[in-house]
């Protein structure tokens, strides 16, 4: 009962500090997870959230699974309200109230403001990733590879992910077929 | 019922039934893989379904943005909530996560049992390089415009540093960054006017790029 009473209120907390959304929480997720409350592992980590990028629907759908692993089904429903309940009653309030403060000078001033503060955190979440997965050649070819390609053109992201897997599990077998 | 749900229903000529909207958000969950959930709720809802238009759809974007919590999830909220109210709020992000919750679920079970599985480690680190690119891309031309202001850079800069380098804590980060932002571009000052001037354009050229990146 604890375990599940912390799951939830760590999660609750995450939900509300996840201006920017799911990218923009990923290190304080990270920290709360692994450093303070040692749930999962940072290579732990790392696999709950490619998995998360391998389903369909929203990514961090990966924190059923940190819910899962600490308390089973049961950590995964609270997990799951916890971390996405906050936010939905929050935008349905918001939503009826919106309109009141069009045209206030105050809500721009939030929006201008907010905007490069996201882009901040959306940055400081790729890079929480790229220190979990980036450590030798392969890896950071994929992660610069598919960044050219999209910059370049666009193309379906799922196929991507997909394609980065494939990449990192069979390039040592390739490579090996031609020895030096 | 509020009176955006009256619009809503008004431009869509009849009353939308729950069980559409649950079905259309599954749909929408279901098939969007690798992200890029916002592009495919712009297909079921403005496309397909025409429950609202191009405009409507950037103006919750613009309230989803904002608020805290997942694009896609804070979407189906405000679509739900301006179709049916809170019962169709919450039959939207039901329909919207109940796919991706089934799969995840799954995957996870096969991922704890396969836990020492070289080959499943190695697929899932390429897959967590590849998203470092996915997400380098998405924020890039999310924040085109403000990489390339002076003020807005330095933000950018600063929460960064905060966050990844000083491991700052979040909540510190958004009250101190946030409100020091907030009044950076407060009502009058410098900032904000010329900000003003090219405010909606800029606003929907962004909501456009991002779509359409996602699609």
């Amino acid at each position: 009962m604890a375990k599940l009473l912390n799951l939830a209120w760590v999660f609750m907390l995450l939900a509300i500090l996840a201006v920017g959304g799911g990218t923009a929480v990923l290190p304080e997720m990270q920290h709360m997870t692994v450093d303070q409350f040692h749930w999962i592992t940072n290579s732990q980590f790392r696999d709950v959230y490619s998995l998360g990028q391998v389903a369909p629907g929203p990514n961090m759908l990966m924190v059923l699974l940190i819910g899962h692993k600490m308390a089973g089904a049961m950590g995964a429903l609270v997990v799951g309200l916890a971390f996405f309940l906050p936010d939905c009653i929050l935008t349905l309030v918001a939503n009826r109230l919106w309109v009141r403060f069009e045209g206030s000078p105050w809500r721009t001033a939030v929006q201008h403001g907010m905007a490069p503060l996201a882009i901040g955190l959306m940055l400081a979440g790729t890079f929480a990733i790229a220190r979990l997965s980036i450590f030798n050649l392969t890896s950071l070819l994929i992660a610069a590879s598919i960044f050219g390609l999209l910059m370049w053109r666009h193309i379906n992201p799922a196929l991507l992910v997909l394609a980065g897997g494939l990449t990192y599990l069979l390039l040592p077998h390739v490579v090996h077929l031609f020895p030096h | 019922m509020s009176d955006a749900s009256a619009v809503a229903e008004a431009q869509a000529g009849a009353r939308v039934s729950l069980g559409v909207i649950f079905w259309t958000f599954l749909m929408a969950g279901a098939i969007s893989f690798g992200g890029g959930v916002v592009a495919y709720l712009r297909e079921y809802t403005v496309s397909d379904t025409k429950w609202l238009d191009d405009e409507g759809f950037l103006d919750a974007l613009e309230i989803s943005q904002t608020l805290p919590g997942l694009n896609a999830v804070n979407m189906s909220v405000i679509i739900g909530d301006n179709l049916r109210g809170i019962p169709g709020a919450i039959a939207a992000v039901l329909g919207l996560v109940l796919p991706g919750a089934v799969v995840i679920m799954g995957l996870g079970a096969a991922w704890q049992e396969q836990a020492h599985n070289p080959q499943v480690k190695a697929f899932l680190i390429g897959v967590a390089a590849a998203a470092v690119g996915l997400l380098s891309t998405v924020t890039l031309q999310l924040g085109h415009k403000q990489f390339t202001k002076p003020l807005d850079l330095a933000i950018i800069a600063a929460t960064f540093a905060a966050v990844s380098l000083l491991r700052v804590p979040l909540y510190i980060v958004l009250v101190v960054i946030g409100s020091a932002a907030i009044w950076l571009y407060r009502p009058g000052a410098k900032h904000a006017r010329l900000e003003e001037r090219t405010r909606h354009l800029r606003e929907r050229l962004r909501h456009r790029h991002y779509i359409h990146l996602r699609h």
